[in-house]
């Protein structure tokens, strides 16, 4: 479903889909966050991630003609989503979560920043005015990742490395390209998943070096996603997402 | 891949019956230690005390403490300080604030400078010359 599109449809949704299924993933951690702080800030997290969702969402309606963003968002089937599988993945323990969110907060950094300079204007404003949300996300992850990592303790340390070796082939599939991708960099609509993939890489990489953990090698990217192709966990969660919208679309909130 | 269990209660019940109740007692310090949080509204403001945050360090304290109490209307910047820097007098002592009554000339009501501001205002309003609207 989603070749039907045109290169730049097909990289707005991709980008949506990501923030919205990251998004309620964050958002099972309200309410069991390890600490209220903690708690807090995870959910101001998935409430921006979810932002952003809808203002792509949003684009993709006013600019592409597709149809509102909830009904695009809460009424697809799995195989019409073009998600990454990082972003499905149940969120595990809190050291996973805090390995994605990191991971995934690098991705969304390099990507908005270099969007900012985008041809395409709707984009390149919605990239600036995230600007700071965006690199509250990179901070709070960077952050967690150090203390784990250096100031924690021995168990913290191989958490956080298990974190990473387990994320690391999910978390390359973030920048599986869409096959339509030359043109828009040819249009100068943005710079190409490989570039922003060495971005990411040259950022985590220092972040590794800092902290002593090491990134895995023998590790090639599960790519997948951007074509409809899913893990057994997208199914539920969109089972359990839509729930109250199936029950009522035009509910009024 | 590691099996992923979800923590979410409404996607993988916790197995509440498979865990004996704790009956061991807790420990007196089982949380974080605390930092008190300092919010600045705009550039130039002072920087107010809102409340406390726990933490592990300072360099989380900022972290946590930007959502717990900046995420609501305009902020500009942030301190933390660890509540054990902070240093007070007893409870039981804030009764060194009380003065004698006879002493109101160390209250600010007590300056006079109010009446000379008042005088002023009224020389240059005597003094102004007229405006337009009032000529015409």
């Amino acid at each position: 479903m989603s070749t039907a599109h045109t290169p730049l449809a097909n990289m707005l949704l991709r980008m949506a889909d990501d923030a919205l299924i990251l998004a309620h993933r964050h958002s099972e951690w309200t309410g069991l966050g390890p600490l209220l702080e903690a708690d807090i800030a995870f959910s101001s997290i998935a409430q921006d991630t979810l932002g952003h969702a809808l203002a792509l969402y949003t684009i993709l309606e006013q600019e592409c003609g597709f149809a509102k963003p909830d009904t695009v968002a809460f009424t697809r089937t799995e195989t019409a989503f073009t998600s990454c599988w990082f972003v499905e993945l149940p969120n595990g323990e809190y050291d996973f979560s805090l390995m994605r969110q990191y991971l995934f907060s690098v991705a969304h950094y390099v990507r908005f920043a270099s969007l900012r300079e985008s041809s395409f204007e709707p984009l390149a404003q919605l990239a600036r005015k995230v600007t700071g949300e965006v690199k509250y996300h990179l901070y709070h992850g960077t952050t967690w990742v150090q203390q784990l990592a250096i100031s924690g303790n021995e168990e913290s340390k191989a958490r956080m490395q298990q974190a990473l070796q387990t994320a690391w082939p999910f978390a390359l599939g973030m920048f599986e390209p869409g096959t339509l991708d030359s043109q828009l960099v040819e249009q100068a609509v943005f710079v190409g998943e490989p570039v922003l993939q060495d971005e990411w890489t040259s950022i985590v990489q220092e972040l590794c070096h800092n902290t002593g953990l090491t990134i895995p090698t023998e590790s090639s990217p599960l790519y997948g996603g951007r074509k409809g192709y899913h893990s057994e966990h997208l199914a539920p969660l969109l089972l359990e997402m839509n729930e109250v919208f199936t029950i009522d679309p035009n509910a009024e909130w | 891949m590691a099996t992923i269990v979800s923590l979410d209660p409404r996607v993988s019940r916790w197995k509440l019956a498979d865990e004996p109740a704790r009956t061991d007692e807790k420990p007196s310090l089982d949380q974080f230690q605390t930092f008190e949080v300092f919010h600045q509204q705009k550039s130039g403001a002072h920087h107010v005390h809102v409340g406390s945050i726990h933490a592990p360090n300072a360099e989380m304290a900022l972290v946590l403490a930007k959502e717990q109490y900046g995420r609501r209307g305009p902020s500009m910047n942030m301190w933390v300080v660890d509540t054990r820097h902070v240093t007070t007098l007893r409870a039981e002592d804030s009764d060194i604030f009380e003065t004698t009554p006879e002493k109101t000339y160390r209250d600010v009501g007590a300056y006079m400078v109010r009446n000379k501001v008042e005088a002023y205002k009224k020389e240059q309003a005597n003094n102004a010359p007229e405006t337009p609207e009032q000529s015409q």
